[in-house]
């Protein structure tokens, strides 16, 4: 009797676990016309001007948006996009830009475009971070972190519409990384009308929450922390097969990410951890793909501050720490070290740079001399995200620690959540910081002047507060040429005066890695910036 | 029975006063601006500080200012996230059926299953079949709510693959916030496959709530199992059995009702429990509950959501406790009118 109602319910439960599971037959096509993308964090608006978070730039970019020039994924050489062809006049002052015509902007719930895409709206997305006076450049804060870093605005003499499908840009000085900044991540073309709209009903500042762009996707709805929706751009002017949907599913934690790649509740996962690359290799249906990464992971200290502010300080302090010792700790191999702020990648990356090597003796007989006592106390401030190039700050900053103590300096580790981060670090509040720097072209320049020039400074990306004039006249006479010949023999010596003022320590070049189930078709890595969907669908 | 009402309504009322008292009081102790934990808003200047004071009453004495935030709380304003910047009830609206609707099934279960067999164990008092029934149960009681959820995980999901573990449904599936019962809701929505979507939140649903609903059903067989050995002992049951009466006459006539009576109010207790653990398990299968939406908010600090997820949690645990109560009054002849109402 007993053995029997046991059994009952046994039987019970199991069906009804059955019937459950066995409702999701990877047959039905339901499920093969959507893609969820497990993305590790929310972004903070919808226009990737605004900010320079790998976040934003991953949920807008590439889905949203379009820009004037690609960089093709495989080569970096740059590609037409919305331009469909360019010219420079011989003194490299005057770009000519020939647009593509018959692209549509997205019709969505909130705006019908009347009209296609033109140079009214090339003019409206470079003039509003271009023009103080601009309507627009006060909307949402008024800071374009990316453009600033570059001092791009001050550069630009002008940008003037020759008629509706041509644009002429002139310079103030030759920029031979020019090109490569339209092609980035952040310069993304907005709709003009669809601005004009907004100012007309008073609302301009849903224009970067509401987004309309002219890319593969377009944007249904966000909720904060759960997910992003976006639906197929069937006007879209390229000829790809994509997905009917596009899901971002807000998953902070990695191992969570991974469980849910397994799972097949994601289909493509960001940031995999370095401890779990193995397990994905290991599964059948799911793919690693993996490139050496356009980027750079760094320990910085805040120049502004004393004894930072002397460069012995920080030579001693680069010489205290095993660079190799951090690089498997914390990226597992999945890295190489860095000498310089330039990866392998880059066609300017110099093989015989200096680099520093441990040596604790030096490095307190160095303190000794710059007067820095046994039981100084300095902060170490670590990113809480996890980004490619510092999968594990946190792990990174106790290590560093350890070294520290070995010369007797007793270092204390800070963080907070990212936004506060950010905004403290920006505040110039830290000694010291481990951070890094993902570049959004092939260009060097891209590392080099957003890190560590002095108009860096107040947009935020140079965390060492470091200026030199020396530094930044060298990185303006590599842009004087076209010759990469002769741009290369700059850089070497940009490499050299920081390796003499080591502002930062490079620590790593990462891998970078995307793992996604192998039903995907399509799915590629972009080594020039963030994640695309476009021309992904899953197979039928 | 009017008495008994009012008494109850007495209690709620002054219970939830205590409660909005304990909610109010968290803005000054939380660290921060007293105002911004009020209201979720961090006045950009002095002008629109000083109109948000007045609005929230901070010229005048607490006890106006209670007042004044009772009338808020009536009114629905409860203030705004301050990591969404979204308004608090709306917030609460999405999280707290979630976790309604996860407890409801797991109770179902718990009543479904754990009644009967507490019955059956109880009739069968200390034979092998009862010793057998009580253990199990005792060890399913004693599970941790958190291993088992983690266990079902590692077995369901990612070993065999059978079971999804996050989330109420698949994210593919837009489904409009109606009800908040999502199951309800998918049969609701317009312009996708009904069908599909009911069978996917049912496939998702499934794990967590066995792993709730597990260690109330044991809870459920030990309540009702004591209770019947209870009965069975009375001077009645020996009487009926004297006087000749079968076996099922007797379970029909004398236990059924007599055992269920001393459950209702225990129930009430395990109600504290199931929420509690669905509150846990939420955050292990990302459901998006009231349990999972306060750990974002311890996690990020968003004061004025832990101030209002507090009011909001503990207002529905007394309801139901309360609802319980007042129904085992209403319908157990036994219990005196004048006795007080007990939260």
């Amino acid at each position: 009797m007993f053995a029997g109602f046991v059994r009952r319910c046994c039987v019970i439960l199991t069906t009804a676990l059955c019937v459950a599971a066995c409702s999701k037959s990877p047959q039905d096509s339901f499920y093969q016309s959507g893609i969820v993308y497990c993305s590790e964090s929310n972004p903070v608006n919808f226009n990737p001007q605004l900010d320079t978070s790998g976040t934003t730039s991953d949920a807008t970019s590439h889905q949203i948006y379009g820009r004037l020039l690609d960089f093709e994924p495989d080569t970096g050489r740059i590609i037409p996009s919305l331009a469909e062809s360019w010219l420079i006049s011989d003194d490299g002052l005057t770009y000519t830009f020939q647009l593509r015509k018959d692209v549509n902007f997205h019709t969505t719930e909130y705006f019908t475009p009347s009209r296609t895409f033109n140079a009214d709206d090339v003019l409206f997305s470079i003039n509003r971070w271009r023009l103080p006076s601009h309507p627009y450049h006060n909307v949402s804060g008024g800071r374009y972190p990316y453009f600033e870093s570059l001092g791009l605005a001050e550069n630009i003499a002008s940008v003037s519409r020759i008629n509706g499908y041509r644009v002429e840009i002139t310079l103030q000085r030759r920029d031979s990384s020019f090109l490569a900044n339209l092609a980035t991540d952040f310069s993304v073309i907005l709709s003009e009308e669809y601005a004009q709209h907004l100012l007309n009903r008073g609302v301009p500042e849903r224009i970067d929450h509401f987004p309309i762009g002219t890319g593969p996707f377009k944007f249904d709805s966000y909720r904060k922390d759960h997910y992003i929706r976006y639906q197929r751009n069937d006007n879209y002017w390229k000829n790809e097969v994509t997905a009917e949907q596009l899901i971002y599913d807000i998953t902070p934690k990695s191992s969570l990410r991974l469980a849910k790649l397994i799972t097949s509740e994601c289909d493509a996962i960001a940031f995999p951890a370095q401890t779990e690359l193995e397990i994905i290799r290991n599964r059948e249906n799911l793919l690693l793909a993996e490139k050496p990464g356009l980027n750079i992971g760094f320990w910085a200290f805040n120049t502004q501050r004393p004894p930072f502010d002397n460069p012995d300080v920080r030579r001693a302090l680069a010489f205290a720490i095993d660079k190799n010792t951090l690089l498997e700790a914390v990226y597992f191999g999945s890295a190489t070290r860095a000498k310089t702020l330039l990866p392998g990648a880059s066609w300017a990356y110099q093989a015989d740079a200096d680099d520093t090597a441990y040596n604790p003796v030096l490095a307190r007989k160095l303190l000794d001399d710059a007067g820095v006592e046994p039981g100084f106390t300095m902060t170490i401030w670590a990113i809480p995200v996890e980004r490619a190039y510092n999968p594990n700050a946190a792990k990174m900053a106790e290590l560093i620690q350890r070294y520290l103590a070995d010369v007797g300096i007793r270092a204390t580790i800070v963080t907070y959540d990212w936004t506060t981060f950010r905004r403290h670090l920006r505040e110039g509040l830290h000694d010291s910081v481990l951070i890094g720097w993902s570049a959004d072209n092939g260009d060097p320049d891209n590392f080099y002047r957003p890190l560590l020039s002095c108009g860096a400074i107040p947009s935020g990306t140079n965390r060492a507060m470091w200026c030199n004039n020396d530094y930044d006249k060298l990185l303006n006479q590599a842009l004087q040429t076209e010759d990469t010949a002769q741009r290369k023999a700059i850089y070497q010596q940009v490499n050299r005066l920081l390796y003499e003022q080591l502002p930062i320590v490079p620590i790593a070049h990462a891998y970078r890695y995307r793992a996604y189930r192998d039903e995907l078709e399509g799915m590629t890595i972009n080594p020039y910036g963030g994640v695309r969907f476009g021309g992904v669908s899953k197979a039928q | 029975m009017i008495t008994i009402l009012t008494r109850y309504l007495t209690l709620f009322v002054l219970t939830l006063l205590v409660l909005a008292a304990l909610s109010f009081s968290l803005a000054y102790l939380f660290p921060g601006d007293v105002l911004t934990n009020l209201s979720g808003i961090t006045p950009q200047n002095e002008i629109q500080r000083e109109a948000l004071a007045r609005q929230y009453k901070l010229d005048q004495g607490y006890f106006f200012q209670f007042i004044h935030y009772i009338g808020q709380l009536l009114s629905g304003n409860w203030g705004y996230s301050f990591i969404s910047g979204l308004p608090l009830r709306d917030e609460i609206g999405i999280a707290m059926p979630a976790t309604i609707e996860l407890s409801t099934y797991a109770m179902l279960i718990a009543i479904v299953i754990g009644i009967p067999v507490g019955y059956y164990a109880g009739m069968k008092g200390y034979t092998t079949a009862d010793h057998t029934i009580n253990s199990i149960s005792l060890f399913s009681y004693s599970f941790p709510v958190y291993w088992l959820a983690l266990v079902f995980i590692l077995v369901f999901s990612l070993e065999l693959g059978i079971a999804p573990l996050s989330g109420r449904i698949s994210l593919l599936f837009d489904i409009p916030n109606v009800t908040g019962f999502i199951l309800i809701d998918t049969l609701l929505a317009d312009g996708i496959d009904r069908g599909l979507a009911f069978r996917d939140a049912l496939h998702h649903m499934v794990l967590p709530t066995l792993a709730i609903a597990i260690i109330t059903t044991a809870a459920m067989i030990r309540l009702t199992r004591r209770s019947v050995i209870d009965v069975l002992s009375r001077p009645y049951i020996t009487a009926a059995r004297s006087r000749g009466l079968s076996r099922w006459q007797i379970f029909s006539r004398h236990i059924l009702r007599n055992a269920l009576l001393p459950i209702l109010p225990l129930m009430a207790i395990q109600i504290t429990t199931l929420i509690t653990n669905a509150m846990i398990v939420e955050t292990l299968f990302s459901w998006p509950g009231i349990g999972n939406w306060l750990i974002q908010a311890i996690y990020q600090r968003d004061y004025p959501a832990l101030r209002i997820g507090m009011l909001a949690v503990s207002t529905l645990v007394i309801t139901l406790t309360i609802l319980i109560d007042l129904f085992n009054r209403l319908i157990d002849p036994s219990r005196e009118k004048y006795e007080r109402g007990t939260v």
